[in-house]
């Protein structure tokens, strides 16, 4: 693993070549316990032009409460390297003291206390001033990217199909955005959307499936502060892996590398002298194609929901994670001068919702959208006694939550589900509404199956899923985290081969082995599968609340992890 | 490569004659031995060498049933700088022979694009002929993943 002094080094080499950066400053912003607007926006402007970062908000209008994973392995090259680096060692590497605000931001450590103390992050009308205060200190030097999975993971934006999200961002007005999550409306809904969006969307490794060619934009120019710059979009390559295929049969995905290397030699042919590539890859993805490509200078990274306080150099290309749910945005300042970055400054901007002032006319907007939706959104189910939140890499409580509700009403012996990264957290004592539950299953192919499943079909899907964690080539992943498993325990070996990380599969019920001849009654949710038939996931969560109005998250030892 | 659907149809016409090899259903899947004597067989017991020969997969199959293909070899397609023909193969499915597509100075450009079939996870092979009798390789792993659980 770099030492914090290696990782520092690394940053610093270019900041030091090319003037002065905010690296270093971060630890001394840290230590300030004091909290205001001005502290948190503090940035003396630098160089040319202001790149502004967010990336998946998961639809989150409101401020939220979101917890950052206690265990995020990396495989391969990634093990041990940032955003690899959780809890304590997190803290340590970045020099940020444990119960300060950038601790409870970046940390799941002592969380549930410190949400208590520094309240909910994020919120489109907080976002919305601190937006506007940038493009009044750079005015029209500035691009606001998107980095998408920003139509999907909310009861509004669920009932709106996106819609909701569509008018807050439009009033944004970011200059462009690719996607994921996006396409889960389904083809037709998003051309639709497409089609009245005042930005570009862009994703040069989206083909049309049929006739092999690119079905979106790749790339858009523009000019801002006498620098030419190109923006090339790159949407989640496992799209139609990770989700519904048939749900947008016409366009392919995937890395394309060599498609993003020659957009980048096109880009410079047309004059660019900044290249961001503006991605969905995930951060490790992202990183190893840094490190293959010549010509990038900034990576807007996005898909794996990693925040990180400073950027990461690979060869000569700056690498930004800007968290996720509306938690931060990131200010990367650029001096760009014939062609080349000659120095820059950063800042992940936390987005406290106590002390940032929410923008008026977004306020107003986001209740407006809200407003048809508002007693459904605040009716309570139930009360939780322990924290409810899903980021890690095998399990949350909120899935335990989730995979309970399927054993108990779907009457099952094993549940499956999905690893997904989004969803906000309750904390203890909260009500749990139906908004918090949406923000855990808010999607568009959301069927309880039940089925039966023989112990070796379980074990594969169990490997299946892990390589797609942990392949040591990251261009194998597709981000995302372990499925989530009830009523059975396993032990995993990340550093295993594909088909023999996963070992001691036994069913809890009875503590016996899982027999890979012997079927097992399955439930599970969001398959992939055209036509998988059950009510869908909340319903099954809400009737498994009516009868346990006190729900208590305990700590969950089913996953041993080994090696 | 971006091709348009004009020059897509172009390349894969130019391929002046494709022998396709159907995945038969055999019961054992292809060993790697018998992929090794395939490309024996094709390069006339000659090991080939990497360079001139690129193929371009997707790491991961969205489709193990079509998963496209295309490959390209560097060259003038005149004189002795002419590739003769490209042999594709899969080494895990049962018949590894997937196609052979020949080529001419009419040609123009030796490149090819196709689907093919993959049974599971496993490594598409290309392999180059020249008419100098020169042989080149390029593999990639294709992953066939049951999907479902990013985000």
């Amino acid at each position: 693993m770099l030492s914090r002094r290696e990782f520092l080094m690394a940053t610093a080499a270019l900041s030091a070549i090319t003037g002065p950066g905010l690296v270093g400053k971060w630890s001394r912003a840290a230590a300030q316990q004091a909290l205001s607007e001005d502290v948190l926006l503090e940035f003396e402007p630098f160089g040319n032009l202001t790149l502004v970062h967010i990336t998946d908000i998961h639809a989150q209008l409101m401020p939220v409460y979101f917890r950052e994973p206690s265990i995020n392995l990396g495989a391969g090259a990634a093990a041990g390297l940032p955003p690899h680096v959780s809890g304590s060692d997190f803290l340590k590497l970045y020099k940020i003291e444990p119960g300060s605000p950038h601790a409870y931001t970046l940390t799941s450590e002592d969380f549930a206390a410190l949400a208590k103390t520094y309240g909910k992050m994020g919120g489109l009308d907080r976002i919305a001033t601190i937006i506007k205060r940038i493009r009044s200190a750079r005015g029209d030097n500035m691009l606001l990217l998107d980095g998408g999975d920003t139509w999907q993971g909310s009861y509004t934006s669920l009932k709106t199909k996106g819609q909701d999200m569509v008018d807050a961002f439009n009033a944004l007005a970011p200059d462009a955005m690719t996607g994921h999550w996006e396409f889960t409306y389904g083809a037709d809904r998003v051309q639709e959307i497409i089609e009245g969006l005042s930005f570009p969307f862009l994703g040069g490794n989206i083909y049309d499936a049929e006739w092999n060619e690119p079905a979106f934009d790749a790339y858009k120019m523009f000019e801002k502060g006498g620098v030419k710059i190109a923006v090339l979009g790159q949407a989640f390559p496992y799209t139609p892996i990770a989700n519904p295929r048939w749900m947008f049969p016409n366009w392919s995905f995937g890395i394309r590398e060599e498609d993003v290397a020659k957009n980048v030699e096109s880009a410079r042919a047309e004059g660019a002298e900044l290249v961001v590539l503006l991605s969905h890859n995930g951060f490790d993805v992202d990183r190893a194609m840094a490190s293959r490509i010549e010509g990038i200078d900034v990576i807007l990274t996005g898909h794996t929901h990693d925040a990180l306080p400073e950027p990461v150099l690979v060869g000569k290309t700056l690498l930004i994670a800007s968290g996720s749910h509306g938690k931060f945005l990131s200010r990367l300042d650029l001096d760009v001068r014939g062609g080349e970055v000659k120095g820059f400054r950063h800042r992940l901007i936390p987005v406290f919702s106590d002390v940032i002032t929410p923008d008026a006319d977004m306020t107003k907007l986001v209740a407006d959208l809200r407003a048809p939706y508002e007693a459904e959104l605040k009716r309570e189910l139930a009360t939780t006694q322990g924290l409810l939140y899903r980021r890690g890499n095998f399990n949350g409580t909120f899935d335990d939550l989730i995979c309970q509700a399927l054993l108990e009403v779907r009457e099952a012996d094993i549940a499956l589900s999905p690893g997904f990264r989004w969803g906000t957290s309750v904390l203890p004592g909260q009500a749990i509404t139906v908004e918090d539950l949406h923000n855990a299953c808010a999607m568009t192919y959301p069927a309880a199956y039940r089925s039966t499943m023989t112990g070796q079909m379980l074990k594969d899907i169990l490997e299946d899923v892990a390589d797609n964690l942990f392949n040591k080539d990251p261009y194998y992943q597709q981000g995302g985290d372990m499925v989530r498993v009830g009523g059975m325990g396993y032990a995993i070996d990340p550093e295993g081969a594909m088909g023999s990380r996963v070992s001691k599969m036994t069913l809890l019920k009875t503590g016996e082995a899982i027999d890979s001849a012997k079927e097992y009654a399955v439930a599970g949710w969001a398959s992939v599968n055209e036509a998988t038939e059950g009510p869908p996931i909340w319903e099954v969560v809400e009737t498994y609340l009516t009868s346990h109005k006190v729900v208590t998250p305990e700590e969950n030892r089913s996953v041993e992890i080994i090696g | 490569m971006k091709l348009d659907r004009r020059q897509a149809l172009v390349l894969t016409g130019s391929a002046a004659f494709i022998a396709m090899a159907g995945l038969g259903v055999g019961p054992a899947a292809a060993a790697a031995e018998d992929t090794e004597k395939k490309i024996m067989d094709f390069t006339g017991g000659k090991a080939p060498e990497s360079g001139k020969i690129s193929l371009t997969a997707p790491e991961i199959a969205e489709n193990g049933n079509t998963v496209p293909i295309t490959v390209e070899v560097e060259s003038a397609m005149t004189g002795d700088d002419m590739v003769q023909s490209v042999l594709i193969l899969a080494d895990g499915n049962p018949n590894p022979e997937v196609a052979t597509f020949n080529f001419t100075a009419l040609s123009g450009t030796a490149a090819a694009t196709t689907r093919m079939r993959l049974a599971k996870t496993q490594s598409v092979i290309a392999v180059a002929k020249m008419a100098d009798g020169s042989v080149f390789m390029d593999k990639k792993e294709v992953k066939v993943t049951i999907g479902g659980c990013g985000g």
